[in-house]
């Protein structure tokens, strides 16, 4: 079978903090997987292992036939086909969001300037924001923010897209605007990996939903199986919590 | 069930203005208020009047010679007969104009560099190609120009060369050592530790005087360095440690977002440095790279302790000119009136900077 992403034996530890223990997971191209756990639990972590912004002491990381280790160049040609979302969007707020937009494939692709320029529009488009190219980060409001974060990464044309809990900082009357656009990407078949407690969300697109607690995995199903038959106790716990929030 | 109007909004009743409101709300507003009020304004009507009796009314702005002070108040005639020396030091009268050329060219390049807008390329060839002309034109010995060995430069060009020199190339070298302070490698990372400490440590006249006079202890006999060079070497690297905790502060205040951010874009560490991480940084940092600009300004003074003429010296020097003795004071308020100029200048430039970067970026 090909995986795409292929996580074997990770642990972690922050000092002596065993943050991920034993970590195993599977990730077939174009698969669809959503993680959720209670907080403290490790997803960030977890994810952020994917695309090397996290180092970790055990185990193996394969991103698209890449096995992750300090290597700069190996580093460098993994982000190229991998993008993260971040809560916090973390746009550039001294460039424009056109500049946001352009400056990875001209600085790390050289890519030309006009070339760069006519694929931002595109994405701009996509996420239904090209009328603001000109404007600077601060003055979007937070969810065209994201938007224009996710654009961002899809300007690489990544094979693999992360995100950790996109909609969490945006206030509720935002949250839908940045799904819509992940659901849309979702019909793509995209690799996708997702932090979320946007449970429609992982219901109406993911391919499978992973619940972590205390840096482990505890339970992975579909999301049918998953919401309506859960097996251990943490997890019917958890989700009880969340939908009486 | 209730259902309520939107009401208009109304004006502010403490928003009304006047003279007499002013001084109510300012001066006068609880008993302390009115005390410091009094203090203060006392202060200023004891020194400001006679002070600018002494400076304006009762004094002397034309004339040639001494004799030409006959009044009570300030002599200007002394200084404006000696304005050279103040400007250009020792600098050959003949060949003062090569100094004017330069203050001019200063001024059109600085118009030019603000008019070409965002072009980045425009803005280093012009930032590169000044300094090349100044030296060429100060210094001479070439293009037909007569070589002015730097032992007679003076005045306020010195302090001008020495602290611009020292302001600019400081930033380079203080940037690289608070990226080294903050670099992985032990070694690096100690070096800048000590470097920034030790030089943060010891005044800079403690340091003038080691890099004058202890350091040439140590060259091999007969190998002599320029005594300019040597204060403008010192001068910067004292400068480079205090922009290096300047822009340690900036670096602090950025968000570790943007570090993540861009490595998830695939950015190499000098170009997340660079185009990322200091151009905040600087944003940032501007009130205090311009505080700390000020203050070496001010410090240049102390080139004096090892026999350079720059500025202040040259009112010592002027003032024991038999010609012209007990002129002292004027020269100093002359001299005190150039630096305040010079440095509420560069206060309010930080100030403009601020506010359009702030408006543009936020
Ligand atoms: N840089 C770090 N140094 C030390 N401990 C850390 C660091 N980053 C995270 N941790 C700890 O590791 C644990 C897992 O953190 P992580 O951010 O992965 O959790 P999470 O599941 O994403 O939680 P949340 O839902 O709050 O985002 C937490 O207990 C956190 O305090
Ligand atoms: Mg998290």
């Amino acid at each position: 079978m090909n995986y795409i992403i292929e996580i074997e034996k990770l642990n972690k530890w922050f000092d002596d903090f065993h943050v991920l223990k034993n970590i195993n997971l599977k990730i077939k191209e174009g698969e669809i997987v959503v993680i959720c756990g209670p907080s403290g639990s490790g997803k960030s972590t977890l994810i952020r292992c994917i695309n090397y912004l996290e180092q970790f002491q055990q185990g193996t990381v394969t991103v698209d036939g890449i096995i992750l280790k300090d290597d700069v160049k190996k580093i460098k040609e993994l982000r190229k086909h991998v993008t993260m979302i971040f809560q916090h969007f973390n746009l550039f707020p001294h460039l424009s969001i056109l500049e946001n937009l352009t400056l990875a494939p001209t600085y790390v692709k050289g890519v030309s300037k006009t070339q760069a320029t006519k694929t931002a529009m595109k994405y701009l488009k996509r996420v239904n924001i090209a009328e603001q190219a000109h404007k600077y980060p601060n003055q979007l409001s937070g969810g065209q923010q994201q938007r224009v974060a996710i654009a961002r990464g899809l300007c690489k044309d990544p094979k693999i897209m992360l995100f950790d809990e996109p909609t969490s900082a945006l206030d509720p009357e935002m949250i839908n605007e940045v799904l819509d656009v992940m659901i849309e990407l979702a019909k793509e078949k995209k690799t996708m990996v997702c932090v979320t407690h946007e449970m429609g969300f992982a219901k109406k697109v993911a391919d499978r939903v992973i619940f972590m607690d205390q840096g482990q995995i505890i339970e992975e199903n579909t999301p049918k199986e998953f919401f309506e038959n859960p097996q251990s106790d943490r997890l019917k716990q958890f989700l009880e919590q969340i939908i009486t929030d | 069930m209730a259902i309520y109007e939107i009401e208009q909004s109304q004006k502010s009743p403490t928003n009304t203005k006047g003279p007499i409101k002013w001084v109510l709300d300012n001066l006068v507003a609880t008993p302390t208020h009115v005390i410091f009020s009094f203090l203060i304004l006392g202060l200023l009507y004891i020194t400001i009047p006679p002070f600018i009796t002494w400076a304006i009314i009762d004094a002397n702005f034309i004339g040639t010679t001494k004799a030409s002070c006959t009044g009570d108040g300030a002599c200007w005639v002394f200084i404006i007969h000696k304005m050279d020396f103040f400007i250009y030091g020792f600098y050959p009268e003949s060949e003062i104009y090569r100094i004017n050329w330069v203050f001019g060219l200063s001024i059109i390049f600085l118009l030019l560099f603000k008019y070409t807008g965002k072009t980045f390329k425009a803005k280093i060839a012009l930032f590169s190609l000044f300094p090349i002309i100044a030296y060429f034109l100060i210094t001479g010995g070439s293009f037909g120009l007569v070589e002015v060995p730097t032992d007679k430069w003076g005045g306020l060009m010195l302090t001008l060369i020495i602290s611009s020199i020292g302001i600019v190339v400081a930033m380079p070298v203080g940037i690289i050592l608070a990226f080294g302070r903050q670099s992985k490698l032990p070694i690096i990372k100690s070096f800048s530790i000590v470097y920034i400490e030790f030089v943060r440590g010891v005044p800079l006249i403690t340091i003038l005087f080691m890099g004058s006079v202890i350091l040439p202890m140590f060259f091999p006999e007969g190998m002599t360095f320029d005594k300019l060079l040597r204060v403008l070497i010192v001068v910067t690297l004292f400068q480079a440690a205090y922009v290096a905790e300047v822009i340690r502060g900036g670096l602090q205040a950025i968000p570790k977002g943007q570090y993540e951010a861009a490595d998830s874009e695939g950015l190499s560490y000098w170009q997340k440095m660079l185009i990322i991480i200091l151009p905040q940084v600087i944003k940032v940092s501007i009130p205090n790279l311009v505080g700390n600009a000020i203050g070496l300004f001010k410090d240049t003074t102390l080139v004096l302790i090892i026999g350079l003429f720059d500025l202040l010296t040259m009112v010592g020097l002027t003032s024991i000119d038999s010609h012209w003795t007990g002129f002292a004071t004027e020269g100093y308020v002359f001299v005190g009136f150039i630096f305040l100029i010079f440095c509420s200048g560069l206060s309010r430039y930080s100030k403009v900077l601020e506010d359009r970067l702030n408006t543009e970026n936020r």
